[in-house]
């Protein structure tokens, strides 16, 4: 039904974007909410062949490549030199693009501890709705000259511009990690242990709670640590990994292994304080979950015969917002809208004729 | 003439129907204070000083501003390196420094809300009960506030592991430059949709005022360690930040100081650093074990080339060593009658060429220059030292910066990391980005704010003239 376009050249996005009337950005499709166009009139475009790592000096710490290369290619060819990139995104077994994982600004687990998607992402090249490429940021570390496009693109699903080439920040590592699988009688004493986990003097990379009551806590530094983990959290471990198991538990919770055909993937920004009453309602829903990142994220795995009426009631009086990530196009963001008029008028200066559909 | 005298007694009658009473300050004498900011080479006179006491003042402030169509700059201490705090001519400087209150921190969300004219430094005293801090840290953050962090987008010395200003910001309420009021960002350290806390970050007032801001707070590190070393040349200590870098460590901070820019420290604040061309500065921090063993690879690593190493876990003899560090801007003062303070970033790899580019640079104006840098992310700080008093040395001293950015950029680098654009270098702004960069940049600006209210004049140069 819908058109896609490949899209192997700068000169192919701009070419799309002006002949219109309408484009989505696609990638590797592992967000397939966000990779399909939400009516006919939406061209696709194929980003994966405009692929490539275009600068990586190890000494830099820095690294820039084309919008369409897979995630997986760069953390191969980062981890060859002993690097990473620090926000640990999600979903690159499935294929996510650098593109996607920008557009879409989700972090995974390890994130916790450097920061998210926009806290690597220095510099940014996109053609923005009037078919004009255009940049901002750059390709060194440390920069404040003009408005900062790279962050604004985080999160921007492919609504105020298309990207086509991106600069990121890369740390050495990661290390040798283990982690403390923790089980408690109930999911508030589960997340008061997550408040204190959370301001642990040395170094979480991870602290993820599994409903009802298990917390996943993912570290990296001296012998003692697993025992000051327990010792902070106050509870026995039931388990601590190391080695494959722990990196396969840690790629499983990625990979968002848990969540079922039958289910709607919702991320949701909350905080710990929101956390309690989330995870009742969801109890309610017969929803899945996982909180991430401290409970900064929700990961929800929605019924899908069931309306999102319920979350997005829920969202929007807690001033959050979610992102829709599979299923139909019809609602990609429920919740709370954030930006208000900053927004509108952010969006006319980059797309005044309407070349990116509606979130 | 007439009218625009008209519309300002009008507005400055409009500002006292606000019950501003006399905190609406149009004295020659008061006004005097707030015509220059950290740039003291600019000086501009306003029409009028608000100091605003409540956030709901400056929203009135603005929306006044905005009806009657005259330009506005919000004001925290006047800290700007670049000009970005500068009076506009005739326009309306709004002072937020009695926007003072931390308004909650919360420790099981390790968030700080605050106003816009707290002080940086304040921030982390008030986390410090709960084991928290905020991790940016500018030299200046005794003094400078929030609100001007978040317009500049300020950096300091601990970005190297940290980030910038913008990575701590997660939300911000702001007030758009016609009065009105917006949400940006929120409270988690998870963003969904685009980052619009993150735009409004550096944008150097141009989008109007931050006046409420979310802030990310970390943990206080068990354990940091500070770690001095002295070389016989420049060079040697850059070739020793590159060993750092290669050997996959990951400090928090890592800074150079030429021996001019020590000269200068042991001349003011007295930091008892040794003597020698060039000082490292090292700083590990995390758990204290591995803390420990990485300090121990750190001397190691540093030992063949330094000349001399002392290292502290000591908080009082970090402090002194960072005191020193940190007042080297004020401290050059002691060396010259004036200066002018760079901040170009270059790939990390370009350190060494860039420093013999700027000595050689130095030699060929014959002003001496005084070289403080955050050597970790290839941030340069060049004191340039001229006397004020002698004709053409400030235009010669400019001359010297300028030629120092062209050098940055044409590395591959930036024009400013973590002062801003300004009024110092907005013709160079333009020379770092594309024509339809700078054209997206303007259309921007003016669809957010079409007369120009906001910080008239700063950050974006006057569009070029179409013949």
């Amino acid at each position: 039904l819908t058109v896609a376009i490949a899209i192997d050249s700068v000169d192919a996005v701009r070419d799309a974007v002006r002949d219109g009337p309408s484009v989505l950005p696609v990638g590797g499709g592992s967000k397939p909410a966000l990779s399909t166009p939400p009516t006919g009139d939406v061209v696709a475009l194929d980003m994966r062949p405009l692929s490539g790592i275009v600068e990586y000096d190890p000494r830099e710490l820095t690294v820039t490549a084309l919008a369409g290369t897979a995630v997986a290619q760069l953390r191969d060819a980062l981890a060859a030199h002993r690097q990473h990139l620090p926000f640990d995104p999600p979903l690159v077994g499935s294929g996510a693009t650098l593109g996607g994982v920008v557009a879409t600004g989700a972090a995974g687990p390890s994130a916790f501890c450097h920061g998210g998607v926009r806290d690597f992402v220095i510099g940014v090249r996109f053609v923005d709705g009037t078919g004009t490429l255009v940049g901002g940021g750059g390709k060194v570390v440390k920069n404040a000259a003009g408005f900062d496009f790279a962050k604004l693109m985080v999160g921007s699903i492919g609504r105020l511009g298309v990207l086509v080439e991106l600069s990121f920040k890369v740390f050495p590592g990661p290390g040798v990690r283990a982690t403390a699988i923790l089980d408690f009688g109930d999911t508030p004493s589960a997340l008061a242990a997550m408040a204190r986990l959370g301001r642990a003097p040395f170094r979480i990379e991870a602290l993820d709670l599994q409903p009802p009551a298990r917390l996943l806590v993912r570290f990296a530094g001296s012998a003692e640590l697993p025992g000051r983990v327990c010792e902070l959290a106050g509870r026995e471990p039931t388990e601590v990994l190391d080695g494959d198991r722990e990196a396969r538990l840690w790629r499983r919770a990625s990979e968002l292994g848990w969540v079922g055909s039958g289910a709607t993937l919702v991320r949701a920004a909350i905080t710990l304080r929101r956390a309690p009453d989330l995870l009742a309602l969801l109890a309610d829903a017969g929803a899945q979950a996982r909180l991430s990142l401290g409970a900064n994220v929700a990961w929800i795995a929605w019924p899908s015969d069931k309306p999102l009426d319920p979350l997005d009631r829920w969202l929007h009086m807690q001033r959050s917002l979610g992102m829709v990530l599979t299923g139909r196009p019809e609602r990609l963001l429920i919740g709370r809208s954030r930006g208000g008029a900053f927004a509108a008028r952010v969006r006319d200066a980059l797309d005044p004729d309407r070349r990116f559909p509606e979130a | 003439m007439h009218n625009r005298c008209k519309t300002l007694a009008g507005l400055i009658s409009q500002l006292r129907d606000l019950g501003l009473g006399d905190r609406v300050l149009t004295h020659p004498a008061a006004l005097a204070a707030f015509g220059s900011d950290g740039l003291a080479v600019l000086h501009t006179r306003p029409a009028a000083v608000v100091v605003a006491e409540t956030i709901q003042e400056v929203v009135q402030i603005v929306r006044v501003c905005h009806r009657e169509q005259v330009p506005f700059v919000a004001r925290g201490s006047g800290t700007s390196l670049s000009g970005g705090a500068l009076p506009i001519e005739d326009g309306i400087v709004i002072a937020l420094n009695r926007l003072d209150s931390v308004l909650r921190i919360d420790d099981v969300e390790r968030i700080a809300v605050v106003e816009p004219g707290v002080i940086n430094a304040r921030v982390s005293e008030a986390a410090a009960p709960f084991g928290l801090t905020y991790a940016p840290d500018p030299s200046s953050q005794a003094v400078c506030t929030i609100g001007g962090n978040v317009a500049f987008n300020s950096g300091g010395a601990h970005c190297l592991l940290h980030g910038m200003t913008s990575n701590h910001v997660l939300g911000i309420t702001a007030v758009l430059p016609d009065g009105t009021i917006v949400e940006l960002g929120g409270d988690s350290t998870e963003q969904v949709g685009p980052d619009w806390a993150g735009l409004f970050c550096g944008s150097e007032g141009l989008f109007g005022i931050a006046i409420e801001i979310t802030l990310r707070l970390l943990p206080i590190a068990e354990a940091a360690h500070t770690t001095l070393a002295v070389y016989d040349s420049l060079e040697a200590a850059g070739d020793a930040v590159a060993q750092i870098v290669a050997a996959g460590m990951l400090p928090v901070a890592i800074e150079i100081m030429d021996s001019l820019a020590i000269e200068a420290a042991e001349a003011s604040v007295k930091p008892g650093y040794p003597r020698g061309a060039a000082l490292l500065i090292v700083e590990l921090e995390g758990e204290r074990v591995v803390v420990d063993a990485d300090a121990i690879q750190l001397r190691e690593l540093l030992a063949s080339g330094a000349t001399e190493l002392r290292a502290t876990g000591d908080p009082a003899g970090r402090a002194l060593i960072w005191k020193g560090r940190k007042s080297a801007f004020s401290a050059v003062g002691w060396l010259a009658p004036n200066y002018i303070v760079q901040d170009g970033v270059v790939p990390r790899t370009r350190l060494g060429e860039t420093l013999a580019e700027i000595e050689r640079l130095s030699a060929e104006f014959g002003l001496r220059i005084a070289n403080v840098f955050h050597a970790g992310d290839g941030n340069l700080h060049p004191l340039i030292l001229f006397d004020g008093a002698e004709p053409g040395a400030l235009d010669r001293a400019e001359a010297l910066g300028r030629e120092i950015l062209l050098v940055c950029l044409k590395a591959g680098g930036s024009v400013t990391g973590e002062h801003g654009i300004g009024m110092e270098k907005r013709e160079l702004l333009s020379l770092m980005f594309s024509e339809d960069d700078m054209a997206l940049m303007r259309r921007l600006r003016h669809t957010v704010d079409p007369a120009e209210l906001a910080n008239r004049g700063k950050m974006l140069p006057p569009p070029p003239v179409v013949t």
